[in-house]
């Protein structure tokens, strides 16, 4: 029964494992993975599901990725930006970001320190997340209500206030892929290397 | 003639120090113990009668049941930001619980804003990206697909983070450890879906989007995916309340609560993640080098003892039974240690069967407490042979800056007086 699978530890022993590998295609990916349960046959469903389009997902599909995948059309700078700052987002995040209610958003303090914030300045590492996360939940009142020229202008009213671009530099899919985040390679990932 | 002195069973001489006693002992001599203390409770026979419950006619039957009126302290606290109520989180009292599974009303919240109401009339669930063809399900659909059940615990990342405070938090231990919760669930093997959508080889990941106001996204790593993950639609026998992903959420056994994304309606897959808000600004750790760590996604063993606790008071000396809560993300709970010396020495506690796989162990071991002042500390070890953690050795290598995944032993002090309080030891 496939209840009885489910609840197996997921920790596999080392000569089963071959069995992913094969799966995976790649003994180097898969030396780099954690060793889990060779992959079991999935429980058989009736295959329900309704085939659609892409272009009916696309309206739908908000996910902003770091190389730019997803990046609707529109711009935007720091100078609009600041405009709608001021309207939606300052009642919660303070003057310039400074953080009330809601968090801080500017600094570029060392992340070493004692006690250091972590703002979008000194601690994101990609500038499309700010797009991703501003269109789809804030603000927190009305998330998905602003165009996309206003997520690339408050995109833009960050990223100048925590000095990354100029007031006027204008954002739009192709500058906003390529900013380089100041904690761009501050992270390292437990997952998959085998470490707690 | 002086009485002869008793020798004490056994199973009386303590097993370790402050007066842990054996963890089998209950099970020799409950009936013993509880005759002497049936004793205690003699009534006068003038003044018996019959409590007024038992000369009028109860309550009448109910649609939904409650909780007694007179367990008003069973609930949760709410921590929400003051502008914004459906921002934030509640915690289960773990503290005036028994057992392994959380009543359903009792589950922990955290809700980036706020419970949405959705309309299972019109809810879809989608998957598209590196599948062979998009694909979308309606509930009506869905519930006709084979289902499996499991008990798991599901632990937000930033549970018991008052832990990295520099001060002891002193509040009762539901409200300090109390982002965890276990229950049965109830759903779909989420590889049944992939499959029948077509999962292409280079999928790693799939982007989970939620259906609440802000549209919670978070990147899923393939393996777990076509592990044991759940495409969950009951949970403990019922379906999912609407502040635990009414109509449908994912349970990824194990994996940070944040992970496991309520209210479900996408699953993009894809060769890279999103870098999503919510796995590099936050539930990520900060270490004390400026590099933090990202996508630590197990729940590594932990255990609190939650009788007697901070917040209750000993009645006096004599038997006590502790009892508590392990759990590990990796799987199976394999032993529980109690200190009642702050930990100069301990004994295994009694684990409660059938010891399952990352869900609650409820561990129990009979103590007798003789009004000394004292520190009480549990300490889990799982299958994989990991240990909890002490704080101070948590904390030389995580420093105190990472905020999520703290789950150093838990440490409360009995004073003379029977109260206890929260300590680091």
């Amino acid at each position: 029964m496939e209840a009885s699978v489910m609840s197996m530890p997921s920790l596999s022993s080392p000569s089963r494992s071959g069995l992913r590998l094969i799966w995976r295609g790649s003994l180097f990916i898969g030396l780099l993975m954690p060793l889990w349960t060779p992959l079991k046959a999935a429980p058989e469903g009736p295959k329900l599901g309704v085939s659609i389009t892409q272009e009916s997902i696309l309206p739908l599909d908000i996910s902003v990725f770091p190389d730019g995948t997803g990046l609707p059309p529109g711009k935007g700078t720091a100078v609009d930006g600041k405009t709608h700052f001021e309207a939606l987002c300052q009642g919660c995040h303070g003057v310039k970001g400074s953080g009330g209610d809601a968090e801080e958003l500017v600094g570029r303090s060392p992340l070493s320190g004692a006690r250091p914030d972590q703002t979008v300045g000194n601690y994101w590492p990609y500038a499309t997340t700010i797009f991703d996360y501003i269109r789809r939940a804030m603000p927190l009142n009305a998330p998905l209500s602003l165009s996309n020229d206003q997520v690339y202008a408050l995109t833009a009213y960050l990223l100048y206030l925590n000095g990354i671009v100029t007031e006027t530099s204008e954002m739009n899919a192709t500058t906003l892929r390529a900013i380089q985040m100041p904690n761009r390679d501050g992270f390292y990932r437990v997952w998959g290397n085998g470490g707690r | 003639m002086s009485p002869t002195p008793t020798r004490p069973s056994d199973d009386l001489v303590p097993v370790a120090g402050g007066g842990l006693l054996d963890r089998r002992m209950f099970l020799r001599q409950g009936m013993m113990l509880g005759g002497a203390g049936l004793g205690l409770l003699a009534v006068d026979a003038d003044a018996a009668d019959f409590p007024r419950w038992m000369k009028t006619p109860g309550g009448p039957l109910t649609n939904y049941g409650e909780p007694s009126p007179y367990e008003k302290e069973a609930i949760r606290w709410i921590s929400a930001n003051a502008k914004a109520p459906g921002h934030g989180i509640s915690w289960t009292p773990l503290h005036r619980l028994e057992g392994t599974i959380t009543p359903n009303g009792l589950h922990f919240e955290r809700h980036h804003n706020g419970v949405p109401a959705i309309d299972p009339e019109q809810h879809r669930l989608t998957l598209h990206g590196l599948f062979s063809k998009p694909i979308q399900w309606s509930l009506e659909q869905l519930f006709r697909y084979p289902m499996v059940s499991r008990q798991c615990f599901v632990e937000c990342g930033g549970n018991s983070n008052a832990g990295w405070h520099d001060e002891p938090i002193q509040t009762p231990v539901g409200y300090f450890h109390g982002l965890v919760s276990s229950s049965e669930w109830t759903g779909i093997p989420l590889s049944t879906l992939l499959d029948e959508a077509g999962l292409q080889p280079e999928a790693r990941w799939l982007v989970a989007e939620g259906a609440d106001a802000g549209a919670m996204n978070v990147s899923i790593p393939i393996e777990k995916a076509l592990d044991d993950t759940l495409l969950a639609l009951y949970q403990n026998g019922e379906r999912i309340r609407p502040e635990q992903g009414y109509p449908m959420r994912l349970i990824l056994p194990g994996f940070e609560a944040v992970l496991n994304v309520k209210w479900l309606q996408r699953l993009q897959a894809v060769r890279e993640p999103l870098m999503s808000r919510n796995e590099t600004a936050k539930y990520t750790e900060l270490e004390p080098s400026g590099k933090a760590r990202q996508f630590t996604f197990i729940m590594e063993a932990k255990s609190v003892i939650t009788q007697p606790s901070p917040g209750f008071r000993l009645k006096g000396p004599g038997l006590y039974q502790i009892s508590g809560l392990a759990w590990s993300g990796r799987g199976t709970i394999r032993r529980v240690d109690i200190s009642a010396d702050g930990g100069r020495s301990w004994a295994p506690a009694a684990l409660q069967e059938p010891l399952l796989s990352k869900c609650f162990t409820r561990f129990r071991l009979p103590w007798r407490w003789d009004g000394s002042p004292l520190i009480l500390k549990s300490r889990a070890i799982d299958d994989t042979g990991y240990q909890q953690p002490e704080r101070s050795t948590l904390i030389a290598e995580r420093g105190q800056r990472g905020y999520f995944h703290y789950n150093a032993i838990v440490a409360f002090a009995v004073d003379s007086d029977g109260s206890l309080r929260h300590v680091y030891a």
